[in-house]
């Protein structure tokens, strides 16, 4: 066993019906980032995602219902916690988040000083816009939560995070699994817990699979309810961030 | 007269229902103290019908069914507010169960990998 050795940085994919993206995904991380363990949240898939995460030197964690993305980073955060990670980054098992950018979102932790990184579009990196209500979602989002966090933020709901110990420490204990908990609350939370939020610009590319949806309803629904993730968020006593004791 | 006697046969049988649940153990007591408070104010109700209506008059309402139809809408209001507490509660401990449920089955996985090659390498 070589759980009592400090170990350095686990990358976290939650994933849920990727059985396609997944292997190529994996493969393209592992030859960029040799030194890294990985671990595949499998989110109560239907197909066989389990499967197909078992590649390599990935680690598997198998929720055997699915409880969303929060859900699936809360279990990974607290493996990363038990195991005694240093570092901890969620990355998109659809292949979206470019493995080249990993090191530069992983290495800000230290170079800005902060617990908390977040990989985001609309930073002058890359050519992934939005229009309309979803625009004016991410917009307001993005103001609030920089003015939460005192720092510019421009993208408050992406899945590209790195947390260094004290934010995996925290996230193990508290971490949301509602709807837009595991990115718009999680931030709320850490910049409550007086952790440093950054962000680092990042390219996105296009889904190995699936479409996005520029449903102009869906788009108004996100925004009517990301106002309301947010103010509950605010509204919430804060509590002490409690340490994982396991 | 015999709607009367309908009534508080039905109120006196769900005091009894209630109890057999609670006996039985099919309704833990957080749930059922709320249904017989309900069930036997109910019954004393149906019992001294004259008591609705010095009730009515205290708290300045007109018609005494309007009294009860405030009052029952309040009750079942609280209940299900107590109900969606509960089940976020429950919700909450069934996350934190699956997240144990899936470290526990990953250590399970890595101990049995290491005794089989262990045995290997013995054999």
């Amino acid at each position: 066993m070589t759980d009592d050795r400090r170990r350095t940085l686990l990358v976290i994919l939650p994933a849920w019906n990727e059985e396609e993206a997944l292997p190529g995904v994996l493969d393209e991380l592992h030859a960029t980032l040799p030194e890294a363990d990985f671990l595949v949240v499998n989110d109560g898939s239907t197909d066989r995602t389990a499967v197909a995460a078992r590649r390599g030197r990935t680690m598997v964690l198998d929720l055997p219902l699915n409880l969303g993305v929060g859900g699936a980073m809360r279990a990974g955060y607290k493996f990363a916690a038990r195991k005694g990670y240093q570092a901890a980054v969620q990355v998109d098992a659809d292949g979206q988040h470019d493995p080249a950018d990993v090191r530069r979102v992983v290495g800000a932790l230290e170079s800005e000083g902060a617990d908390v990184v977040i990989g985001a579009r609309f930073a002058g990196e890359g050519t992934y816009t939005v229009r309309g209500p979803r625009r004016w979602a991410m917009k307001l989002l993005s103001a609030s939560l920089s003015r939460l966090t005192r720092t510019r933020l421009t993208d408050t709901t992406s899945g590209f995070k790195a947390s260094n110990r004290r934010a995996i420490e925290l996230f193990a204990a508290d971490y949301p699994a509602e709807y837009l908990g595991d990115t718009i609350e999680s931030l709320v939370i850490a910049s409550r817990a007086g952790l440093v939020v950054r962000q680092v610009g990042v390219t996105m590319r296009p889904r190995a699979g699936g479409t996005p949806s520029h449903n102009p309803a869906k788009a108004a629904l996100f925004l009517g309810r990301a106002v309301l993730a947010l103010l509950i968020a605010l509204s919430r006593p804060t509590n002490p961030p409690i340490g994982e004791t396991a | 007269m015999s709607g009367y006697y309908f009534a508080l046969a039905g109120c006196v049988a769900l005091v009894v229902f209630l109890t057999y649940l609670l006996r039985r153990r099919r309704l833990r007591e957080k749930y059922v103290v709320i249904w017989l408070v309900v069930a036997v104010s109910v019954c004393v109700l149906g019992a001294f019908p004259q008591l609705v209506l010095a009730v009515t008059r205290a708290v300045g309402m007109e018609t005494p069914s309007n009294l009860l139809f405030a009052t029952a809408l309040l009750v079942l209001l609280g209940v299900c507010i107590q109900l969606s507490v509960e089940m976020t509660e429950v919700e909450e401990e069934t996350r934190t169960l699956l997240e144990e449920v899936a470290l526990l089955r990953y250590d399970v996985q890595k101990l049995s990998d290491e005794t089989v090659r262990t045995t290997d390498e013995d054999a």
